[in-house]
């Protein structure tokens, strides 16, 4: 941590509300015009406070949900018993200012040079689609042709967050895959996933842990016995058993607490080496 | 599943505390448990936040790593649960 730590003020500043979008009934982006932002990283938060006309403060922390060189953007879901988010999804205007201090977050952050090639196992509860959207939008705007999957578990088509940016990805066919599980609720003709996720499901949507060419590079050699030219067996043997590269899969899972834990398990079941398995957990906002 | 579990959270949701309290990121930093042994992540670490202040437990027996309580605008903070945090 002391070399290469920078030391950062982490102090409140005061930001503006540049624009909102009602993203479903129940939530809603807020982009802020916030003057001295240092930049970002995908999958990053940022703290805000509002303070009542007698001194209350309250302070919350919310998933950036746009990608590095983009606004500065939240996007709240409103708690039906909740001191901040009707504010935010509510009654809050252009123009108004809030406090933010951020970003923050060095643990849930994907960053390519940093987190290296593999693919990318997202799985989203809810509004812990926030900070994967991010990721998305990340890899999108710096070009990166890494495999993406996002498995998104929310209760209907009603209540899914940025449907129709997702909805296209899959359209463009351009590396990221949206897989949702419609958990109470499905529309005539779903032929998708209507659950919640257990051991199956991830065993379907999860990369295979031996992903990547040298795995598949091996697994082709056993399949079809000793190769009569080109490298020799040893190699790619060799590359497979030492540590995991950075090619192999890459998995960050958000969203409730008792959500992240199932995932994230299954996920380990499964064999992914636990520090290539990422957590952020929201804790409850609804049952799903 | 305990009803109570779905309220935990992680060293993530202290980001910014930790960042107030110790002067940089904290959550990358690595513990490890007085108690267990285990090693990990403080972003990892089970985070409680009674009304009082904020308990982070070691996910593997539970004890307690760290407690912060914030008294008239000063946070005062006890690591004795932890062998070492780095």
């Amino acid at each position: 941590m002391e070399g290469t730590a920078v030391r950062r003020r982490l102090t409140w500043q005061t930001a503006t509300v540049g624009a909102v979008i009602d993203e479903t009934s129940k939530v809603r982006t807020l982009s802020l015009d916030v003057p001295d932002w240092g930049g970002h990283q995908a999958g990053q938060h940022l703290d805000i406070a509002l303070t009542a006309d007698d001194g209350y403060r309250a302070e919350r922390s919310y998933s950036i949900a746009s990608a590095p060189g983009e606004p500065v953007a939240i996007t709240v879901e409103r708690l039906d018993d909740g001191e901040v988010s009707p504010y935010l999804t509510q009654d809050v205007q252009i123009g108004d200012e809030i406090e933010v201090r951020g970003p923050i977050g060095g643990y849930f952050i994907w960053d390519p040079p940093v987190s290296g090639e593999g693919p990318l196992l997202l799985a989203a509860g809810g509004s812990g689609v926030v900070p994967l959207r991010a990721i998305i939008r990340h890899r999108c705007l710096v070009g990166s042709s890494v495999p993406v999957r996002l498995l998104y578990s929310v209760r209907s088509q009603a209540e899914v967050i940025y449907r129709s940016e997702l909805d296209h990805l899959n359209q463009e066919a351009d590396g990221v895959k949206v897989l949702y599980t419609l958990t109470r609720q499905q529309p005539p003709g779903w032929t998708g996933y209507a659950r919640r996720v257990d051991q199956q499901m991830m065993a379907e949507v999860a990369w295979p842990v031996a992903s990547g060419p040298v795995a598949s590079g091996l697994a082709a050699q056993v399949a079809s016995g000793p190769v009569a030219s080109g490298p020799v067996a040893s190699g790619p043997v060799a590359l497979a058993a030492s540590a995991p590269a950075a090619s192999a899969p890459l998995a960050y899972v958000c969203g409730p607490t008792n959500f992240v834990e199932a995932v994230a398990s299954d996920l380990v079941a499964l064999g992914y080496p636990p520090q290539r398995v990422k957590t952020e957990r929201f804790g409850a906002t609804g049952t799903p | 599943m305990d009803a109570l579990e779905d309220g935990v959270l992680d060293g993530n949701a202290i980001g910014g505390m930790l960042i107030e309290v110790f002067g940089e990121e904290m959550t990358t930093a690595v513990g490890i448990c007085g108690t267990c042994g285990t090693r990990g992540q403080v972003a990892e670490m089970a985070v409680y936040q009674p009304r009082l202040g904020t308990v982070v437990r070691c996910r593997v027996c539970d004890n307690v790593l760290m407690v912060f309580v914030a008294i008239g605008g000063v946070t005062c903070v006890d690591l004795r649960g932890l062998a070492s945090l780095s």
